[in-house]
């Protein structure tokens, strides 16, 4: 498929030599460098509570987004008229953050490079809503079946397909489709008169629906949510103070999103204010501990093929044998501090400025038994499931609560405690890492990733991993 | 065509496609930002941004749909989504729109909207925004680096229509200085940050005022220790008190209470709370953010009582979780453009006590004074709280050294019972709260 054949030009008539004028519209007044970002996204959503589907929404946003940075300053303009008057306008806008003649050649687009991570022939929303809904349906019903004792079920299913174009000053032209769809159950147990309980599950991806047909179905995620409201039914108060914690894999990995992966974002680090600023090259894990953040994993929900800067995403090494190796870069910070682009500039959509952005965020497995592991601990925290995290970038304290974990008693799994929050500092708490097992496990495909106002999916794993030290905020 | 003319066109397709009845709500918006760090722009973005919703019953099936396209065919479109989307959902005795007599609109002049915000010239905003992380880093040399100040407004307009013949519309006016320096000792960093944010631009706090209290906030983060786990009386001051009241709305908002997901569902009468303890939603304050004439159903705002001396009094809720629990809206419908409206409060607060915060802290020979809360380790269905914390730790009646990485934990039932208020209410958003006294918490560190 080559420009002409792609989304926005077919639509909108817009062609390569208009982009080009646009661009010189933005760098008229001496900025040094343009980009031009549209997006298309429709979106489809249907929930079923209280066993009735109550509701179900769809809709279409579009629009555009100039940018001009002028050393290091950055311009900003968007409409969602995709007029050309007032795209030009949007680029006047954006030019005047620099002041002066225009400096930069006008240079021809050419086609970045092309692949397809999430070959998705049919996206979920260009099927009828009534398959999309046979899966809320089936999810909900096999909530309910779970258990006598659950008796609130809200099964929620979501799909969006966005087409991107991004065109910059240096020459660089790209578009991509990027479909996504999700399923998610939450359910509420109760036993007697006691308080009531809840579990959650979900996933998806880049996927078509076959995925919830074949893969992952509505009733696997409906058993866990379900599963997990039984489970907290007995929970008992969970420890408060220094333990050992063991997590368990896949979602856990959200650990590593907060304990290192913002923190490794360039922006904050040519600013000076990450608790990692300054560290390439020190030893911030334990030797045991190599961390990637790659957006090149087939269906994934973090994945891209390109970014939202048109550079194509990659496989970046974080750190290696609990050495700090590199950030993720966005246009900016790499021109700033003359880094190669790790293809992670991201935004949530044409309102706004990219920023550098993690993708699917994980750690490398190791050798040790998951159960071997559970095995060694004396007495601590075994963490299986969490739900979000939240990180302070300056001092590196991290938090996460952990939504089912157990007490390790004597080496095994013993009873199940409340939700606690934990938290840590991000350049020490991997250095406590003394166990890695063999079982590296991707999450389900749930991750929503805020940053300064700004919502982008994203994916995690872990492989089970024993800390030897981290505070749990219980009451016990 | 005003956007009131497209919104009722709207209805009028979607009634002659086959609803029964039909509510549109369009929004409409103007922002500036502007970020400075180091004393140079960092930053500018300017742009509007226009989009529209449509909500549609066929009888009591609902549908639902959104566009940015507001020509004619964007909402020819618009309509016939939401059509096509009422066939596929469940027939829900309580879906229906108020009655008739509910609607209506505030006559008071709410003032919303501020013409010296609109008024407001670029280099000004970039002056105010660089004044404001000046006076940050000119406050102490400790203060060595800056995630900058910066300055926001918005200008909007929100529409709302239904086929029961209510059309209503406001504008409104808001802007905003905030300052964000960082701070270093050895090689421990911190940040925080002061902002203050207003309707008026004459009423927004002066930019040298926003970076000292930066400043200040940032400085007295430094040296941070992380204490023994213990149990201990812990104070809130005002801004970390404020995410209490984010707690107490979720747990007695209408969808958590006909769901029975929340702590206080089936307690409305009951005490939950300490005496002296009032609580109170008003959607009719003038010039507060959480003030509107009419809540997003087209139903007036007002002042509800939801505990008053510790009885739970009321909820808040919307014409559907009226519906579901026989009781009547409380004017707190709140939608984004579309879809089913969900519950959203007013000016939430928490009612001023009589002890100042210097006489709270005073009485506490060992405790925790927490000025930062970070995670989301709340959960309402239990009550079960959990959270990391920042803050000085009090030693006999007084702040002294800081503390960080700890938790904080214990239930919210057990917050509320046991709490008490101090006289420092302010308004710096559409939820208040005064220093709060929690008089035993597990603080969770070494």
């Amino acid at each position: 498929m080559s420009f002409s054949d792609s989304f926005f030009a077919a639509k909108f008539a817009l062609r390569s030599q208009d982009l080009e004028a646009y661009l010189a519209e933005a760098l008229s007044q001496g900025g040094d460098y343009a980009d031009i970002y549209f997006e298309y996204l429709a979106t489809s959503s249907m929930s079923m509570d209280e066993s009735i589907v109550k509701s179900a929404t769809q809709g279409v946003s579009l629009g555009v987004g100039v940018r001009v940075i002028a050393g290091e300053r950055t311009g900003y303009a968007y409409s969602d008229d995709l007029s050309p008057e007032k795209i030009r306008h949007a680029a006047k806008v954006a030019a005047c953050i620099a002041s002066g003649p225009a400096k930069v050649d006008k240079s021809a687009l050419h086609e970045g490079a092309r692949r397809n991570l999430y070959p998705v022939l049919t996206a979920p929303n260009e099927l009828g809503f009534a398959e999309r809904l046979d899966l809320v349906k089936r999810a909900e019903k096999a909530a309910r079946g779970y258990d006598s004792r659950i008796f609130q079920v809200q099964a929620t299913y979501a799909d969006s397909l966005r087409h991107v174009l991004v065109a910059n000053s240096d020459g660089v032209l790209n578009y991509d489709r990027q479909p996504m769809a999700r399923l998610n159950v939450s359910a509420l147990a109760r036993e007697g008169n006691g308080s009531p309980q809840s579990g959650y599950s979900g996933g998806g991806g880049r996927v078509e629906l076959d995925f919830f047909l074949n893969e992952k179905t509505p009733e696997y995620f409906a058993r866990e949510a379900g599963r997990q409201a039984i489970v907290q039914l007995s929970a008992v108060e969970a420890p408060a103070g220094e333990s050992v914690v063991v997590l368990g894999p896949g979602w856990p990995g959200v650990l590593l999103h907060e304990a290192v992966g913002h923190g490794l974002e360039a922006d904050f680090n040519r600013k000076g204010t990450s608790a990692f600023s300054g560290r390439i090259g020190q030893k911030v894990a334990s030797s045991l501990c190599t961390v990637i953040d790659d957006g090149t994993i087939g269906g994934r929900r973090g994945s891209l093929n390109v970014d939202d800067e048109g550079n194509v995403s990659q496989r970046n090494v974080l750190i290696e044998n609990g050495i700090l190796r590199g950030y993720l870069q966005d246009q900016l910070s790499s021109r700033i501090t003359k880094t190669a682009p790790t293809g992670s500039g991201r935004r949530e959509s044409y309102e706004h400025i990219p920023m550098p952005r993690m993708t699917n965020t994980f750690m490398l497995a190791g050798e040790s038994d998951p159960e071997e592991i559970i095995r060694s601990v004396d007495r601590g925290l075994y963490c299986a499931n969490f739900g979000g995290g939240q990180v302070d970038i300056t001092s590196g304290n991290f938090v996460f609560s952990a939504s089912e974990s157990y007490l390790i008693e004597g080496g095994k799994l013993t009873r199940p405690v409340r939700n606690a929050t934990l938290i840590g500092n991000g350049p020490e708490a991997l250095k406590y890492v003394s166990m890695v097992g063999n079982d590296l496990k991707l999450d389900e495909g749930i991750g929503v990733c805020g940053k300064a106002g700004q919502s982008v999916p994203v994916g995690v794993g872990i492989p089970t991993v024993k800390i030897d030290r981290m505070t749990v905020g219980g009451t016990a | 065509l005003t956007l009131l003319d497209i919104a009722n066109d709207s209805i009028k397709q979607a009634l002659s496609a086959g609803a029964t009845d039909a509510e549109c709500t369009i929004a409409e918006g103007e922002e500036f930002s502007v970020q400075v760090r180091l004393g140079e722009v960092e930053t500018i973005k300017q742009a509007s941004s226009r989009g529209m919703g449509l909500r549609i019953l066929a009888g009591r099936h609902t549908g639902s749909s959104y566009t940015s396209d507001l020509t004619p065919e964007g909402v020819r479109q618009l309509v016939a989504q939401a059509i096509e989307l009422a066939a596929f959902t469940t027939e829900d005795p309580f879906a229906e729109l108020p009655e008739a007599g509910e609607f209506g609109s505030l006559s008071l002049d709410l003032q919303l909207y501020s013409r010296d915000v609109q008024e407001l010239e670029a280099a000004v905003k970039i002056e105010i925004a660089r004044a404001a992380e000046a006076a940050a880093l000119q406050f102490d040399p400790r203060i060595t680096n800056s995630d900058g100040g910066s300055f926001d407004s918005h200008l909007g307009r929100r529409v709302f229509a239904n086929s029961r013949g209510f059309a209503g519309e406001y504008r409104s006016s808001y802007c905003s200085v905030s300052a964000s320096p960082v701070a270093k000792l050895g090689e421990q960093m911190e940040r925080d940050y002061w902002y203050h944010s207003a309707r008026r631009f004459a009423d927004l706090e002066k930019p040298d005022y926003i970076g000292r209290r930066a400043a200040e906030r940032t400085l007295r983060r430094l040296g941070a220790v992380k204490v023994e786990t213990q149990k201990v009386p812990v104070i809130f001051e005002p801004r970390v008190a404020r995410s209490m009241m984010g707690h107490i709305f979720e747990a007695i908002e209408g969808r958590s209470v006909y769901r029975q997901s929340t702590f206080l569902a089936g307690k409305l009468g009951e005490k939950v709370a300490g005496d002296g303890i009032n609580v109170i939603d008003d959607g009719t304050i003038p010039g507060l953010f959480g003030s509107q004439p009419f809540d997003d159903e087209g139903i007036p705002t007002r002042r509800t009582t939801v505990i008053e001396n510790g009885v739970l009094k009321s909820y808040l809720l919307n014409t559907y979780s009226a519906r579901k629990l026989g009781l009547k809206s409380t004017g707190n419908a709140s939608r984004g453009i579309t879809g089913n409206a969900g519950v959203g409060h007013g000016n939430f607060y928490l009612e001023a006590g009589t002890r100042t915060p210097e006489e709270l802290i005073a009485s506490i020979p060992n405790g925790f004074y927490v000025t930062e809360l970070i995670g989301s380790g709340v959960n309402i269905a239990t009550g079960d709280y959990s959270r990391g914390a920042a803050g000085l730790w009090i030693r006999n009646g007084e702040l002294t050294f800081a503390v960080s990485e700890v938790t904080i934990a214990g239930t919210l039932q057990q917050m509320l019972m046991t709490m008490e208020v101090a006289n420092d209410l302010e308004f710096r958003g559409s939820v208040a709260a005064p220093t709060l006294y929690l008089p035993e918490m597990t603080v969770g560190g070494r």
